[in-house]
């Protein structure tokens, strides 16, 4: 998003965000808070009843229209310059919670060191939604859906936490704890995502299935990422399935098919049969459970021939 | 492209507009946003309406208690259905105009009973939607919850849940003694059904499904009513007939028409939906209340659980045909979802099933079935697509038997001039043969397939409709044509408007105003509806403009004192036929308009009753993917018969958008509801209509072979475009993977688990 075009939303949601009248507030029982440090963040949800964090707002504005009830407080966290950065540093690629998916796409190092984060992260909505959502708003709203969730986890991503008792690190894997729910403990927010840069002859993927071609949500989602030896062989291999679980599972068996093999025909069935297996999916308006384990079969397969042709490609 | 039986459009000689493709007038308003739409009109001292829907799929209203509404801060009006007359059945008309008051009355606003989850029993005016909202949660209802039904075979079985006790099937004899869910049988009987079947060499018998479908247009229903001093009552809204809008609204009121006056807005789409009225009388009737101007504009969910869709339907049919593939019987039997109360197109899906063909032995039996969902609206060609979806599938099932080409098979029984239809009248010269020519000389039809690709072709038929329209023009000061219609303009109709005008008066086109008027500023106009407007509106306004040029050729003889006879209009002037006086442009007429009889303007109206029926021929590519049985379109072609093209890039427009309609019907879009009833898809994001990236360029081939009906030939356009599609990607999905598809929609899931079913 063009700096001038991100000034005037600040200026949009800044005049929003000055004292209502008094009649509006009223109203509006709702209050929005924008704080501009994690410290302010910190002690504005410490105490608060009921107050709500977003990023982008792309799925709290919705489940407001759809009826969820409104937070006493909603906390704008877009304002807090940490939660928008993306930066290498180190050997380690830190992306704000809050940073616009758009974003990641027009950095070129990172889509050349970690695609398959950042397709899954492009899957999100429209070009417009894509302005506002982010890796760290897909984590935390925790569907099972979620399309970065598994290509984070596939790249051993690690989530920075605030909160009243002061900053912590724990596997994305560890936070979605179920359907709508996180680890995150009251007055806990995500500040920062972090991923190592991956080592030579190492690729992700991310593919999901949607009945149609852009603007849905995945029936299945699978995130694959491996390092090749000299000879074409795995050597570390990782396959995240989503959608087909309350939160996103694990294929272990990928590993032991795979390791010290080349990606045969034969290996990626029984990888495909494995990943069916791992799946404990449900049936409803998007999918069968039949179909959403047939599936995650065939896109973790696909997956990791995607992800083994990038790190063949990436050379050593 | 195009493809006429006559000189072709683009370049016709003889026509100076007609068939050229002029921006149209309202297309920058359009797309820059200043178009007003229905919510678009704000008022001052407007307040917010809501309305109260029902969470239940059937159920007894045992009682309803606004009282707590009614003294919330803000609110200023409330009403229930006992605020509005009970109107009793005695409705006219068929196919998009049909309306029993009794139901109308009704679905609008529950009386004694909710029939569908969404149904209307209450609503609100308040002087915030917040407010609005709060006091629709504090209306207290107290419901007693009967059992609901919603598929048709269950709502058919002896101890299906009734949802009218005095709904008596019409159309069986004996008339039956107890209520049923069965409105009414309509049957096609012609020719000897048993004769028919025995000459057959080969017979295909199949069952098919089809889920209830939404027309999806992009603005929801929106309304602003402000009823004044004087009781009378203004109604700005968007909707395909304003007229429509101000009979059922004074209806509904129990008021006489003329006291509603009906502004139209900019329609954002309609398909045949807005034919009808839902929050237009309840606005009125809360503005009366109120004292005010009241506002209401259905949310996305609302326009889902409580506006159109069109039928879902169960469809057995079977087709006799000879070796040498001549179809000698069909019979076969169609029950569609009428909705809350009767009324589905079923009777026209048995009408068009089999329409393109000459077939003499004919037997089919159409069941009007009521159910616990939204009461159907009209949906583009209304009935024909998913009867055809059964019938076109078969014929491809035939002509794949008999190891004939399925264009070639469509040709050997093509119906021509002279050939009585299936449903009766004899046709006047028609197209059908062309369209399936057209495809059979397209280049795709004969591009190679890859892999997992397969192609299927299909037709489809729509009668066009004619009906009442009014037109006046007038030629302003600087001689320019204003033309005012009561059409309302959804797509392009503005445009084909001024395009006939500009060759009648030989004016360019953006020197005429194409104008939808309100209720009160021209005649009585119906719906646009039926692919009507082009067709009707059209005669009017050719009538008019043709009236205008003998005043102003009478206008111009005066001036120079000689007769009339004397006198030609060419080219937008009025010419001497001695051609020694200086011709006299409408500009100099309209200057010397005082002294030769005032303002120039005419008026006509037409109840047109040629309406040229259309038919379309497409053919789809597709891939399917054999492990997720995802079916992607690769490429899409549709002919059809314009009679002719007066503006050829909204035909084209036209059989583009009833493509895409088609296609989204064919692979994915449907009705899911839970257990209770409650349909659990009410966005655009599970109900899964196309985006642009799903769909390829969707080619097109104008036919035109004239209408006999209409002066340049027109026949409608906008709706034979959808009845194809679902057949065609049915047959194609056949073609690349041996499986036939027989319910819609053909999703991943149905697809994948009919390709793990075959042993894939």
């Amino acid at each position: 998003m063009p700096a001038t075009l991100r000034a005037v939303l600040r200026g949009l949601e800044s005049a929003l965000s000055s004292p209502p009248e008094e009649e509006l507030r009223v109203r509006f029982a709702m209050r929005y808070v924008a704080p501009t440090s994690i410290e302010e963040a910190v002690s504005v949800l410490d105490g608060a009843v009921a107050a709500q964090v977003y990023a982008g707002a792309t799925d709290f504005i919705p489940q407001l229209r759809m009826g969820r009830p409104e937070p006493g407080v909603a906390v704008d966290l877009k304002r807090i310059d940490r939660l928008t950065d993306l930066r290498r540093e180190g050997n380690t690629w830190v992306i704000g919670a809050a940073t616009p998916s758009a974003r990641l796409a027009e950095e070129d190092d990172l889509v050349a060191e970690l695609p398959g984060l950042v397709e899954a992260a492009g899957l999100i909505g429209s070009d417009q939604i894509q302005s506002r959502a982010s890796l760290g708003g897909n984590l935390c709203n925790a569907s099972p859906a979620a399309d970065s969730v598994p290509a984070m986890v596939v790249n051993d991503g690690r989530a920075v936490i605030a909160g009243p008792g002061g900053m912590r690190t724990i596997p994305v894997a560890s936070v979605v704890t179920g359907p709508g729910t996180t680890s995150l403990a009251s007055g806990e927010f995500l500040v920062e995502l972090v991923f190592d840069r991956p080592p030579p002859q190492t690729a992700d993927a991310y593919l999901r299935f949607i009945p149609r071609t852009e603007m849905d949500i995945a029936v299945v989602g699978a995130g694959a990422r491996l390092t090749l030896d000299e000879a074409g062989r795995c050597q570390e291999v990782s396959v995240a399935l989503g959608a087909v679980a309350p939160t996103v599972v694990m294929v272990p068996a990928a590993e032991d098919i795979l390791v010290g093999h080349t990606l045969t025909d034969d290996a990626l069935k029984r990888v495909a049969a494995e990943a069916s297996a791992v799946c404990n999916p449900i049936d409803d308006k998007r999918g069968t459970k039949a179909y959403r384990r047939q599936v995650a079969g065939v896109l973790a397969v696909r997956a990791l021939k995607l992800a083994a042709d990038r790190a063949a490609r990436t050379g050593s | 492209m195009t493809v006429t039986a006559t000189p072709t459009t683009d370049s016709q000689p003889g026509y100076k507009w007609v068939g050229t493709r002029p921006v149209r007038h309202d297309g920058l308003d359009k797309v820059t946003g200043r178009a007003r739409y229905g919510a678009d009109l704000n008022l001052p001292g407007m307040l917010i309406g809501a309305v109260l829907r029902s969470p239940h799929a059937h159920a007894r209203i045992l009682s309803i208690d606004t009282s707590a509404a009614q003294a919330m801060e803000g609110v200023k009006a409330v009403v229930t259905g006992a605020d509005f007359p009970m109107l009793e059945s005695g409705g006219e008309g068929s196919g998009e105009e049909y309306y029993d008051p009794r139901d109308l009355c009704r679905n609008v606003m529950a009386r004694d009973k909710v029939l569908y989850e969404g149904h209307a029993l209450a609503a609100v005016a308040a002087t915030s939607r917040r407010e609005a909202l709060a006091a629709l949660a504090a209306i207290e209802v107290d419901y007693d919850v009967l059992p609901h039904v919603l598929d048709v075979s269950e709502a058919m079985a002896p101890d299906a849940p009734i949802l009218h006790d005095d709904l008596i099937t019409e159309g069986v004899d004996p008339i039956p003694d107890e209520p049923s869910n069965v409105a009414s049988r309509y049957v096609i009987d012609r020719g000897d059904i048993e004769k028919g079947f025995a000459e057959a060499d080969v017979i295909v018998e199949r069952e098919f499904v089809t889920q209830p479908v939404h027309q999806g247009y992009i603005e929801p229903h929106a309304v602003v009513a402000d009823v004044g001093e004087d009781g009378k009552a203004t109604v700005f809204c968007s909707s395909q007939g304003h007229f429509m809008v101000r009979s059922h609204t004074a209806e509904l009121l129990g008021w006489e028409p003329s006291r509603v006056k009906v502004i139209p807005a900019e329609i954002g789409g309609g398909f045949g939906g807005k034919t009808t009225v839902y929050v237009e009388p309840v606005a009125a009737r809360l503005s009366q209340k109120a004292g005010r101007p009241v506002k209401i504009v259905m949310t996305r969910d609302e326009v889902f659980r409580a506006t159109g869709p069109t039928s879902g339907s169960k469809i057995r049919l079977k087709v006799g045909a000879t070796r040498d593939g001549r179809l000698t019987a069909v019979e076969g039997s169609m029950a569609y979802q009428a909705g809350a109360f009767k009324g589905s197109p079923v009777s026209l899906g048995c009408m068009c099933a089999f329409a393109p063909y000459a077939i003499e032995n004919v037997l089919l039996e159409g069941l009007d079935v009521v159910v616990n969902m939204p009461k159907v609206a009209a949906y583009r060609a209304p009935g024909a697509p998913m009867a055809s979806f059964a019938s076109e599938t078969l014929l491809d099932e035939v002509a794949e038997q008999l190891g004939i080409d399925p264009l070639e098979l469509r040709l050997r029984n093509a119906a021509e001039e002279g050939v009585r239809s299936v449903y009766g009248p004899v046709y006047k010269r028609i197209g059908f043969k062309e369209t399936v020519e057209a495809v059979r000389d397209h280049p795709q039809y004969s591009t190679e397939l890859g892999p997992n690709q397969g192609r299927g072709v299909a037709s489809g038929f729509w009668f066009n409709f004619g009906g009442s329209s009014s037109a006046t023009v007038h030629i302003n000061e600087d001689g320019s044509a204003s033309v005012l219609t009561g059409s309302p303009d959804i797509g392009g109709s503005r445009a084909s408007m001024a395009l006939m005008a500009a060759e009648e008066l030989g004016i360019d086109v953006y020197d005429i105003t194409p104008i939808v008027s309100d209720t009160e500023s021209v005649g009585y106009t119906e719906v646009t509806g039926g692919s009507r407007v082009t067709h009707a509106t059209g005669m009017a306004v050719i009538d008019a403009c043709r009236k205008v040029v003998t005043d102003l050729r009478a206008r111009a003889a005066k001036v120079w004192d000689v007769d009339v006879e004397e006198v030609e209009w060419v080219d937008g002037r009025a010419q001497h036929v001695s051609g020694d006086r200086a011709p006299m442009t409408t500009r100099d007429l309209a200057a010397g308009a005082a002294g030769t009889g005032g303002p120039i303007t005419a008026s006509a109206a037409v109840n047109a009753r040629g309406a040229g029926v259309a038919f379309s021929t497409q053919v789809c590519d597709v891939e399917v993917d054999p492990e997720t049985g995802a079916v992607t379109i690769l490429r899409y072609m549709t002919a059809q018969d314009a009679g002719r093209a007066i503006h050829p890039s909204y035909v084209e427009g036209q059989m583009q958008g009833g493509v895409a309609q088609g296609i989204g019907w064919a692979l994915n879009e449907e009705y899911i509801f839970d257990t209770g009833g409650t349909m659990e898809n009410p966005g655009f994001l599970d109900y899964r209509m196309p985006v642009a990236s799903d769909l390829p360029m969707i080619d097109t081939v104008i036919v035109e072979v004239p209408n006999p009906g209409h002066p340049y030939g027109v026949r409608g356009v906008g709706e034979v475009g959808i009845v194809p599609p679902m057949a065609a990607v049915a047959n194609a999905i056949h073609d690349a993977t041996g499986l036939r598809m027989s319910e819609l929609p053909m999703s991943p899931v149905k697809v994948l688990e009919a390709i793990g079913a075959n042993g894939g």
